[in-house]
């Protein structure tokens, strides 16, 4: 990570957060007084700015029981330690205004599974990740002929848990075969510590990240359980 | 832990409340009426004002009301539940009134086999009638309206309390704020009523158990023995009981060949029975088992998201990682119907090698979350 910006203060009473860039871009799409499912909501900072500066119901799965401790300590009330690669039965269709993942599916077992079960279970997904055609990366690779290596991806290809790397391109295709509806694209790139800027012009090159919204398009809402 | 700790909550007297005298019976799950009853209580701290600070701590099969402190100055160890009651721990008496209640069916000062029918001036034996976790929670309810209180700021505890907890919180909605079911389940699975079973036929095996009418005689030992060491193991996790015990021998440095305990494990278990006889009655064995055996709180409403719709409480629900007895897919049941239906809920699995009994051992996760659950609960609106 090692992103975030300065804190932000949520309240007079002092709270205050550090929330990663897409975070805040992520804030700005939730509608006031919305239900929220923040999955791999870590120690729930953004949960916690939305319950505050949104008076969202703020709910959020986590598989870290470190995590869970740190949300509890916030007073966020509805956060469960689980495992998102074993899906969202717990709620029922469209039980959920925006269920969000950040920088989270490129770890996933199933992100297919996942994000069919995202759309299920909510009227939009809100879903980051970092875009792998980033030029930094391809530079990496082509000049170096190396595992690339940047600040949203830090890790050695021998430790990572990023086991399903994506690009914007490859994305778009994958909502597509799951049956999901884009409803949003917004391409980002540094601008600065902690704050991002939307890419409009080649994207798929120029931005480290990207963060779609999304919902269920006519083939999943046809054909809801398709072998997976 | 010594007397002069200042986290301790000191001497505590096991006060008793009386209720239900004939005619006025309490009508039990069973559909008989039944009277008089008494249950045995601790309280630690104050009531406030607001009478808004009460805490229900809700007591496993074979616990009792003596959650905290000392009963007297000479008692070798405190409450089962001292880690967790007192000043400046989780239960913080600085700031919450802290109930502990034993059941109906027991045998530590409340009505149970055990206890004189006032109709023949002897005990009830088998003719107690079957109570189940339902008729324990009517119970505590008579209690709790006694003690003058509207609303349960938290009604919290693990296994067989955790059952009472989510009774609680479903059949008198509006008096719990926050539940925290620890290590517990809405049923019992097909194995752990099996285990159940084989205690109460142990107990029932022994020729002392005469049909429960065993009073004034010598009593069931050894099968009130067993049962409790079929019990204890079901508590462990296979890698804790390793830990403890490996194959390491007792007091000796070869096997015996014969029947007396060679291993540490045996020994163990043989202590932690006999020790249980001299505290515990037999037929209340039978009776809060079978309790227990008879939960399921989604039956009468069809789905367990039923049973919770109208529940107002915010949940802590906490597993634990080696837990078979109650393992954490239960605890997530109880999570998934809460989801269901709206109703605010944590739940956490932690981590710990020490099985079913985790939550009566010291535990910094255990700790921090309970504290921070209820401070954070106590200040949103009820």
């Amino acid at each position: 990570m090692g992103d975030l910006g300065e804190p932000i203060r949520l309240d007079n009473a002092g709270t205050t957060v550090r929330l990663l860039p897409e975070h805040r871009v992520i804030m700005d799409l939730i509608a006031e007084g919305s239900r929220v499912l923040d999955l791999g909501c870590g120690e729930g900072d953004l949960l916690l700015a939305l319950k505050i500066k949104k008076n969202v119901r703020a709910e959020g799965i986590e598989l870290s029981e470190a995590c869970i401790q740190a949300c509890v300590a916030k007073g966020l009330f509805s956060v469960q330690h689980g495992d998102l690669d074993e899906g969202l039965a717990n709620y029922p269709d469209k039980s959920i205004d925006d269920v969000i993942l950040t920088n989270t599916i490129q770890v996933l077992h199933r992100p297919l599974f996942l994000i069919r079960e995202m759309a299920r279970v909510g009227r939009r997904c809100i879903v980051s990740f970092p875009n792998f055609a980033h030029w930094p990366v391809r530079w990496q690779l082509f000049a170096h002929g190396r595992m690339p290596k940047t600040g949203k991806l830090p890790h050695e290809w021998y430790e990572t848990s990023n086991i399903h790397l994506t690009t914007i391109i490859d994305f778009r295709e994958f909502c597509h075969k799951a049956g999901i509806h884009i409803l949003q694209e917004i391409p980002l790139r540094p601008s600065g510590p902690g704050r991002r800027s939307v890419v409009r012009f080649a994207p798929n090159l120029r931005a480290d990240s990207a963060i779609f919204v999304l919902e269920a398009g006519p083939a999943m809402i046809a054909n809801p359980a398709p072998a997976l | 832990m010594t007397m002069e700790d200042k986290c301790s909550v000191g001497i505590v007297e096991t006060q008793s409340h009386t209720f239900a005298q004939l005619p006025q019976e309490m009508l039990l799950e069973c559909g008989r009426g039944f009277g008089p009853i008494t249950l045995a209580y601790e309280t630690y701290g104050e009531l406030s004002p607001a009478k808004d600070n009460a805490i229900l701590i809700l007591h496993a099969l074979s616990g009792d009301a003596h959650a905290a402190g000392f009963n007297h100055p000479h008692e070798r160890h405190p409450g089962w539940w001292d880690i967790m009651i007192g000043p400046g721990k989780a239960f913080d008496t600085r700031k919450y009134f802290v109930i502990c209640s034993n059941v109906i069916g027991g045998c530590k000062g409340s009505t149970g086999p055990s206890s004189i029918d006032p109709k023949t001036g002897r005990p009830y034996a088998l003719t107690f009638p079957m109570v189940t976790i339902h008729d324990m929670v009517n119970a505590q309810r008579a209690l709790i309206d006694h003690l003058g209180i509207d609303q349960l700021l938290c009604a919290v505890g693990g296994s067989m309390g955790g059952m009472q907890v989510l009774q609680w919180v479903v059949s008198y909605p509006e008096r719990v704020r926050l539940a925290i079911p620890i290590a517990t389940t809405s049923k019992l699975s097909s194995q752990s009523i099996a285990f159940n079973e084989v205690g109460r036929q142990a107990i029932q095996s022994d020729p002392h158990w005469k049909e429960g009418e065993y009073y004034g005689h010598p009593t069931p030992r050894r099968g009130l023995a067993i049962a409790r060491m079929i019990g204890h193991i079901t508590y462990l996790s296979e890698k804790s009981m390793h830990q403890k015990f490996g194959r390491k021998l007792q007091d000796k440095a070869e096997y015996g060949y014969d029947f007396r305990a060679d291993f540490q494990v045996e020994s163990y278990l043989r202590y932690k029975g006999d020790h249980f006889v001299d505290r515990f009655d037999a037929n209340s064995y039978l009776y809060i088992s079978k309790a227990m055996d008879y939960f399921d709180l989604a039956q009468p409403h069809g789905k367990l998201e039923q049973a919770f719709a109208n529940v107002k409480a915010k949940f802590l629900v906490i597993s634990f990682s080696s837990d078979w007895l109650f393992p954490s897919y239960q605890s997530k049941e109880i999570v998934s119907a809460c989801r269901r239906v709206g109703a605010e809920a944590i739940y956490t699995e932690i981590q710990t090698d020490y099985g079913h009994d985790a939550f009566l051992l010291e535990s910094e996760q255990l700790s921090s979350l309970i504290t921070n659950f209820l401070t954070h609960g106590r200040k949103g609106a009820s």
